[in-house]
């Protein structure tokens, strides 16, 4: 396993956002979280990725305990992730959004950028060749030098995407990648998520879009107030009784 | 000069030579219209101001930071030269250098636990800081003279004194190029980038592995440096100095500077230190209404150009010139 998480906990205040919940997140493999919304799947996402520290439970990453560290420590362990609301760096192009990704890989001393020595320029090159490499895999190449802010918001879920994958991550976390997107973007996600898949990368995605998650997904888990619902295959899943109770069964009736 | 300005509204995508050289071109050209000491003298303290606002722009314009607290780290400059100069006879080409360092070290010792604070809370925190420099350099006067301020020993090297207007502009200048030149390497780096981005989005930084508070403290002690620099330059310049330019209100000037000039430019820190360093110069008239004068400024800066003064003209000006410059490349062809 790549990473395994036990007995996580998490409130605010008197609310309980996610309790007593165990992942394991196989190598190489796509899973995907689903759940209501208000479910915690945001909650555990980023308690994943640093961002919330658990109140109970622990993290292992590749045999490392990951517990209490912040988020610039679960990147350098190999995790990455993207956002349900938009994260991008609107001060920046739209490649350097992808450069800063790759920070990680990055070797430069404060001198070193200071006094821009002649190492920084060849390595600044190569950065800015694999930021192209991967805009192109998202294709966002046309928009390479515009400012982040002009682009549509598809194609700043694909920047996200791209940015996230410039750290060459093991795990990549992705928070709703095809909510607000029409059926051929999704369709563009769907392709790219495999594709990360195949490359070794394991993904976990948080998506409402049972279509996308019955596709993709090897592996499901299903949160419902907190709590871990149901998990596995996405077949078995989605016949589960309790996962049509909880989660399809409100959703039908809200449609 | 076209090009480089057309560059401007991507931020600083370009090797940083070109603007250098600009800047440059413009500081050896400019005696041309000096003609007199006053003049140079001005010249010489838009200089300085204008390094210390190049440095403060990388906090502020960059890392998205705020400080009402780097008259502070001028003053600490210039009081640490001067003091190790003129009471320890040191040469100043090493009270300079240590008084730097012990800079350094203080910035990097407060910055620690306040660039935790967020936004209004670390805006009273330098606050806090600037006011009590400026109370300790005004009352520690067995060191620093008190109020009445203190003679510097002026700087030689090698028993040649420097002196006089002329010499000094041609330092403050080299030492101005200098230090734009280093903001621009630095903000065209991995470093900058992830300065950048701290501004952009902490969390988002954050989980690509860049140390926020790390960054934030590196460019806090860096914009430090550039402002003790400044300040000890100023005090071996001008021969005298006095808690007053350590004082609050030489922060907020500082800040509106930076601000007016346009944040996250460099280029915007020299305009603003420029501008706001001349203008109450010209208007002698109104010289007990120089705060006025700044509050307005600063007013209608935010209300009719946040962006500052030279992002505004960039974006204003930059397609114009961009399509000025393809219309002649095509007749070229």
């Amino acid at each position: 396993m790549l990473l395994r998480a036990q007995n996580l906990g998490k409130h605010f205040g008197g609310v309980n956002a996610l309790e007593a919940v165990d992942v394991a997140f196989e190598r190489g493999a796509v899973h995907a979280v689903i759940g209501p919304n208000g479910a915690g799947k945001t909650t555990l996402l980023n308690i994943l990725s640093g961002i919330y520290r658990p109140d109970s439970g622990s993290i292992s990453f590749e045999n490392q305990d990951l517990t209490g560290k912040s988020p610039h420590e679960f990147a350098a362990a190999g995790v990455s992730r993207t956002f349900q609301n938009l994260q991008v760096f609107f001060n920046m192009t739209v490649l350097e959004n992808v450069m800063t990704g790759r920070w990680l890989h990055e070797r430069c001393s404060l001198a070193c950028a200071l006094l821009r020595l002649p190492s920084l320029a060849r390595a600044e090159r190569a950065c800015r060749d694999a930021a192209a490499a991967l805009l192109d895999t998202v294709g966002l190449s046309r928009w390479a030098d515009a400012r982040a802010d002009s682009l549509p918001y598809g194609a700043l879920k694909r920047l996200e995407i791209a940015r996230a994958l410039a750290a060459e991550p093991r795990l990549l976390l992705l928070d709703e990648p095809a909510a607000g997107l029409n059926a051929n973007e999704t369709r563009e996600i769907d392709e790219l998520i495999r594709r990360t898949a195949a490359r070794g990368v394991t993904v976990v995605l948080v998506e409402h879009n049972m279509k996308l998650v019955m596709e993709v997904a090897k592996h499901v888990i299903v949160l419902d107030y907190g709590r871990k619902l149901a998990e596995g295959e996405p077949r078995t899943v989605s016949r589960d009784p309790r996962v049509i109770e909880a989660y399809l069964g409100t959703e039908a009736c809200s449609t | 000069m076209g090009s480089s300005a057309a560059a401007l509204p991507n931020g600083s995508r370009k090797t940083p030579r070109k603007p250098v050289l600009v800047l440059a071109a413009v500081i050896a050209a400019l005696p041309l219209a000096l003609t007199n000491n006053y003049t140079y003298e001005i010249a010489i303290l838009v200089g300085l101001n204008a390094i210390v606002c190049v440095g403060l722009n990388l906090l502020i314009g960059y890392a998205g930071q705020i400080s009402l607290g780097h008259a502070g780290f001028f003053g600490l400059g210039a009081y640490g030269s001067a003091i190790l100069a003129a009471r320890y006879g040191w040469p100043a080409l090493v009270s300079i250098p240590v008084s730097l360092i012990g800079v350094a070290l203080l910035a990097w010792a407060i910055g620690r636990p306040i660039l935790r604070l967020k936004g209004h809370a670390l805006a009273m925190a330098t606050l806090g800081f600037g006011i009590i420099v400026s109370i300790v350099l005004a009352t520690e006067d067995r060191f620093t003279g008190g109020p009445d301020g203190m003679n510097v020993p002026s700087l030689k090297i090698f028993e040649f004194a420097v002196n006089g207007e002329h010499l000094w502009y041609w330092i403050v200048g080299v030492a101005l190029i200098g230090a734009v030149w280093l903001a621009l390497n630095l903000i065209d780096s991995p470093r900058g980038r992830a300065l950048r981005a701290l501004h952009g989005s902490e969390v988002a930084a954050g989980a690509l592995g860049i140390d926020a508070a790390a960054h934030k403290l590196s460019a806090f002690v860096i914009s430090a440096l550039f402002a003790a620099f400044a300040g000890a330059l100023s005090a071996h310049y001008s021969g005298f100095i006095t808690p007053g330019k350590a004082s609050f209100l030489h922060s907020i000037e500082l800040v509106t500077m930076v601000v007016f000039g346009g944040m996250a430019s460099t280029f915007g820190a020299v305009v603003g230190a420029a501008v706001l360093t001349t203008l109450p110069q010209f208007l002698t008239l109104f010289k007990e209404y120089e705060m006025v004068l700044l509050g307005a400024v600063m007013m209608l800066t935010m209300i009719f150009m946040p962006r500052g003064l030279v992002p505004t003209l960039a974006r204003a000006l930059g397609p114009t010139l961009e399509r000025a410059l393809a219309a002649a490349r095509a007749k070229s062809r």
